[in-house]
């Protein structure tokens, strides 16, 4: 069974690639079949991590608590609340009332706005402005210098770049294009990564192909 | 059409038979490329080494099969080295696949003879609480109580009956996070939830396409240390002494880099040289 798999993945590994020569049906047969496969499994793995735990078995136990000890007091009931809002998300496939899913959206939109602004403003503005104020120039490290004086011409010019209110001419637009040399060396890195990570699968797949499937590679 | 026209209009699918070639050649070559190590694997080698055994360390596995090439090597390596320096380690999942690529890891670090003599043991040495749909939330929640966020781990069993997890509230109780992530959610949010809410100590493994986007984090002190793709796996490797899939396979990524880079020279060249006689 394990060697049916194996084939069953390096065929559709191929047909994938096949795509590297041309588009052709065997391609686009194997990305149907990544994409089916990825929507079920997406759709049987949340409904059994999270759909049943948090939500049926929440419930149940709340339903449970009421019936046996009488109790209505138990912060399960609070599952009810989200099952609810999660149906009236659903109703947006029905476009008569559709219109309800609104509210759920809106409490999601305002509850993930008030949690990003405290998230952001710590995480990614305060403490990394903190982490810009250094001193340019620290006695006996030269090394430590010349990278501060980096981070400060660079988040220095870079800022000029983005002020759009006066125009860049003279000192002003000096900074702004080292601003933009900035800009573009950043890009340049992580372009640089990101074909790091590209061949990174695609070493991981011919690894598969001659290692695990031919047992070319030990 | 002159050479250098022609050079311009090169099909596509040959320079795809040469990155082919130069990645999958070097799998059968004998040469042993030398591995220098960056100040961020540094730093999460230290953060690591810095534990004393028995500290809990949680590892939150953030991404699927398809980041796996560059993800994986450093999950083996991490559980590995955990195992072997007896840390006790809390895995999770905010991907659905996350909690599956960490067994699989797990089987592959209990293949090592060094992990075989020190006998980990499911629930006294690790535990996994599976995946939580909630991207960010699920954090958010942990900060305040692990146990009530995953009341049951990967197999079903209530985590109050888990060794490992006894006296396990909240971060509080946690020596070190460390992230494999992939995208979102992953390390931008255990930084923003964990790390800066709660004070949790963390390091992150990330694929190169998003390492460049945690630097600043690096930078300020909210991330200890970090893995960037391969190269970063292949460093901890090292690092840790548990040679894996991350140096064998930065010779052939070292060779298609230079294949890019001698592409990407010849394609200038030949721009400004078919330019210069078009100009004449």
């Amino acid at each position: 069974m394990e060697t049916f798999g194996l084939w069953i993945a390096a065929l559709l590994t191929l047909g994938i690639m096949s795509f590297l020569y041309k588009d052709n049906p065997i391609y686009k047969f194997c990305e149907s079949i990544f994409i089916g496969i990825s929507a079920g499994y997406w759709f049987v793995s949340l409904f059994w991590q999270s759909m049943y735990p948090r939500l049926y078995l929440n419930i149940r136990g709340a339903i449970s608590t009421l019936l046996h000890e009488g109790r209505i007091s138990d912060d399960r009931w609070l599952y009810l609340v989200a099952g609810i809002l999660g149906v009236m998300m659903l109703l947006r496939l029905v476009p008569k009332i559709g219109w309800i899913s609104r509210w759920p959206l809106s409490f999601i939109v305002g509850s993930t706005a008030g949690l990003y602004f405290i998230t952001y403003l710590q995480s990614n503005i305060m403490n990394q402005i903190r982490s810009t104020i250094i001193p340019i120039y620290v006695p006996g490290n030269l090394g430590i210098s010349i990278s501060n004086l980096i981070v400060f011409v660079g988040v220095f010019c870079g800022l000029v770049y983005f002020f759009f209110s006066r125009e860049h001419k003279g000192a002003f637009g000096g900074a702004a294009k080292v601003g933009i040399w900035f800009l573009m060396i950043t890009f340049g890195a992580s372009f640089g990564f990101t074909v790091m990570s590209r061949m990174s699968l695609l070493i991981g797949r011919i690894d598969f192909l001659f290692g695990t499937w031919l047992g070319l590679i030990k | 059409m002159n050479f250098f026209d022609k050079l311009m209009k090169i099909d596509r699918r040959i320079i795809f038979l040469f990155v082919a070639a130069a990645v999958i050649l070097p799998f059968f070559l004998s040469i042993h490329q030398k591995i220098l190590i960056s100040p961020e694997v540094q730093g999460l080698y230290d953060a690591f080494e810095s534990l004393p055994p028995g500290s809990k360390i949680m590892i939150s596995y953030d991404y699927d099969p398809a980041s796996a090439p560059e993800l994986q090597p450093m999950a083996v390596t991490a559980m590995k080295y955990c195992f072997t320096k007896g840390l006790k380690v809390i895995i999770l999942g905010l991907w659905p696949q996350g909690s599956i690529q960490a067994n699989m890891a797990i089987e592959s670090a209990l293949e090592d003879p060094r992990v075989k003599e020190k006998n980990p043991q499911y629930g006294k040495d690790w535990v996994n609480l599976g995946y939580m749909s909630g991207n960010e939330l699920v954090i958010q929640r942990m900060g305040t109580d692990i146990p009530v966020t995953f009341p049951r781990d990967y197999q079903g069993n209530p985590v109050e009956d888990l060794p490992l997890m006894q006296g396990i509230k909240n971060f509080s109780n946690v020596d070190f996070i460390f992230n494999l992530s992939a995208g979102y959610p992953g390390t931008q949010e255990w930084v923003q939830f964990a790390a800066d809410r709660f004070h949790a100590k963390l390091g992150a493994g990330n694929t190169a396409v998003q390492a460049p986007g945690m630097y600043p984090y690096l930078r300020a002190g909210q991330l200890v240390g970090l893995l960037g793709g391969m190269k970063g796996a292949s460093e901890f490797e090292k690092l840790t002494d548990f040679e894996g899939k991350g140096t064998k396979f930065m010779l052939s990524q070292s060779f298609a880099h230079a294949i890019i880079i001698i592409f990407i020279i010849i394609g200038n060249l030949a721009y400004f040289i078919s330019r210069g006689v078009k100009k004449k």
